[in-house]
């Protein structure tokens, strides 16, 4: 036993020192120089890609939300167009149904003003046919009273009529 | 295509080693077994292929470092003895043969352990004690090459996520990010927790670490081959940092748990004992699971190739061929198994130290 282990010291110790040596200088150059850069970039990375997915399912959900936003406004319009049409449509008949009553009322003043011209032009008419029918009525009534009185009888007659009645009071 | 290519070369340049071996050798269990006679043989300028000594060197730590045949990269020798420290190249000792007259004492290589040697070139072990071997050795150098490897190319893709930040992975960068987030969803997450970015980088350092060596270990030709992660040294310190670790970063529940568990009080002396072999026995398994897995994917990596030495026959060549590329391809995956392993315990235990309990 004790020759199993003679001069291991001796023979193996500087091995040893030389192996520790060499892992811990390598461990050290390493951990500052390799594994640190190495590590740091690629946990870097790996969080800027779950950022990036991350980043990509919310700018989904933001391009889902403006679409809806947009049919909603689209909806929206459509409604507003529609309100504004059937608007217009109302107006466009409340328009012409006053212009209707209005040509209506029109028309009847004037048919009343023309009613009214015709009325008095008929009267002024009336009246010279009567003025007319006066002067010729009193024409052949002359002209009557005139043959009549060319007979001297018949003015007696007529004297004794007209002093009968008279007859004395 | 790419990949058979370097396990053919691993073949061939292990083959080439043994075969060196071969040319000197003769069989030694064949030695063992005739005798006097054997030991003609030996003379006879042949010495034993012995597989058992082959492999063992093969998967062990050495001061030279093999490239291809004889020819080796001898590696700075650094000494710290009672007197003073000494450094020099490994090539003063000729692979063992030579003793090396340093400044205080005179060395010389035993089985590849530096061992001072009195003036008849017997080992003196009272003086030997007092040497202390802080050699570059070949799994020292295997393991810097291993970190030097893992700091290039993590810089550059640290870099590359400063320049393109935000962007997606390309190229290095592309590659390793699956790794990184591996460690960190199957291995940190589920096992600490809510406080996991703690300990990343602690975990992510042993993960490659210990994968890099371990791939590295599989590459036959020079920068790779050693057996670091298959070193009982190597994973000793690794689990002694995950124990250290494990054990600063424990919550009060966790020593509750250990000190005062929810038990009747005469069990406590039995439970205490328990509960403190358990902190010790957790990383010590980490240390012999790596340790052995990996030596052991090596060792029979190696016997397959020694086959062709032991029968002497290049017609089990193919044979070889074919099991060590099945143990290769296994082996790749044994390579990743481990340091998923290493880290998924690490992570597990440090996950029940600083659990939270409501």
């Amino acid at each position: 036993m004790e020759q199993l282990f003679e001069g291991l010291l001796n023979d193996h110790l500087g091995f040893v020192v030389w192996a520790a040596v060499a892992f811990i200088l390598l461990l050290i150059l390493l951990g500052k120089f390799a594994w640190k850069p190495i590590m740091q970039a690629i946990t870097d990375r790996e969080r800027s890609i779950e950022d990036a997915l991350l980043k990509a399912e919310a700018a989904k959900e933001e391009m889902a939300r403006l679409t809806d936003e947009n049919e909603a406004l689209l909806k929206k319009a459509r409604i507003e167009r529609d309100l504004i049409l059937h608007e217009a449509r109302k107006v466009k008949e409340q328009m012409i149904h006053d212009a209707r009553d209005l040509a209506q009322k029109e028309g009847a003043r004037m048919l009343e003003i023309a009613k009214i011209e015709i009325n008095n032009q008929k009267a002024i008419a009336l009246a010279d046919v009567k003025n007319q029918v006066a002067s010729l009525s009193l024409e052949i009534a002359e002209k009557v009273l005139r043959k009549q009185f060319e007979d001297q009888a018949k003015q007696d007659d007529l004297v004794a009529d007209l002093l009968k009645e008279v007859k004395l009071k | 295509m790419n990949f058979s290519h370097i396990l053919n070369s691993k073949k061939t340049a292990i083959s080439l080693i043994l075969g060196v071996f071969l040319t000197f050798c003769a069989c030694k269990t064949f030695a063992i077994q005739h005798g006097e006679h054997a030991t003609e043989e030996k003379n006879a300028e042949t010495e034993a292929f012995n597989p058992t000594t082959a492999i063992l060197e093969h998967i062990g730590d050495s001061h030279y470092w093999h490239v291809v045949g004889e020819t080796s990269i001898p590696l700075p020798v650094i000494l710290f003895t009672d007197k003073g420290t000494e450094y020099f190249s490994s090539s003063v000792f000729h692979h063992g043969t030579e003793a090396h007259k340093g400044q205080f004492y005179t060395y010389k290589l035993v089985e590849d352990k530096i061992k001072a040697v009195d003036a008849n070139g017997e080992v003196d072990k009272e003086a030997s004690s007092h040497v202390y071997d802080f050699s570059i050795t070949k799994n020292v150098l295997a393991m810097w090459i291993a970190g030097t490897l893992i700091l290039v190319i993590f810089m550059s893709v640290a870099s590359s996520y400063k320049k393109r930040e935000g962007k997606a992975p390309k190229g290095l960068q592309s590659l390793v990010e699956p790794i990184i987030m591996f460690v960190r969803d199957e291995i940190a997450r589920p096992n600490i927790g809510r406080r996991y970015q703690r300990y990343m980088p602690i975990l992510l350092t042993i993960f490659f670490f210990i994968w890099m060596n371990n791939l590295l270990g599989l590459v036959p030709l020079f920068p790779g081959g050693a057996n670091v992660t298959g070193n009982i040294m190597f994973t000793f310190v690794m689990s002694a940092i995950v124990m250290l670790v494990v054990n600063f970063s424990a919550n009060k529940y966790y020593w509750k748990h250990i000190f005062l568990p929810d038990v009747p009080v005469w069990l406590y002396p039995i439970m205490i004992p328990v509960e403190l072999i358990g902190v010790i026995s957790r990383p010590f398994a980490l240390m012999i699971r790596l340790y052995a897995n990996i030596s052991a994917g090596h060792i029979i990596v190696l016997s397959l190739i020694s086959l062709i030495f032991i029968f002497k026959s290049i017609a089990v060549a193919p044979v070889s061929i074919v099991f060590v590329l099945f143990m290769d391809v296994l082996e790749l995956l044994v390579a990743f198994l481990q340091a998923f392993i290493f880290t998924m315990l690490t992570a597990l235990f440090i996950g029940t130290a600083v659990e939270e309990h409501h």
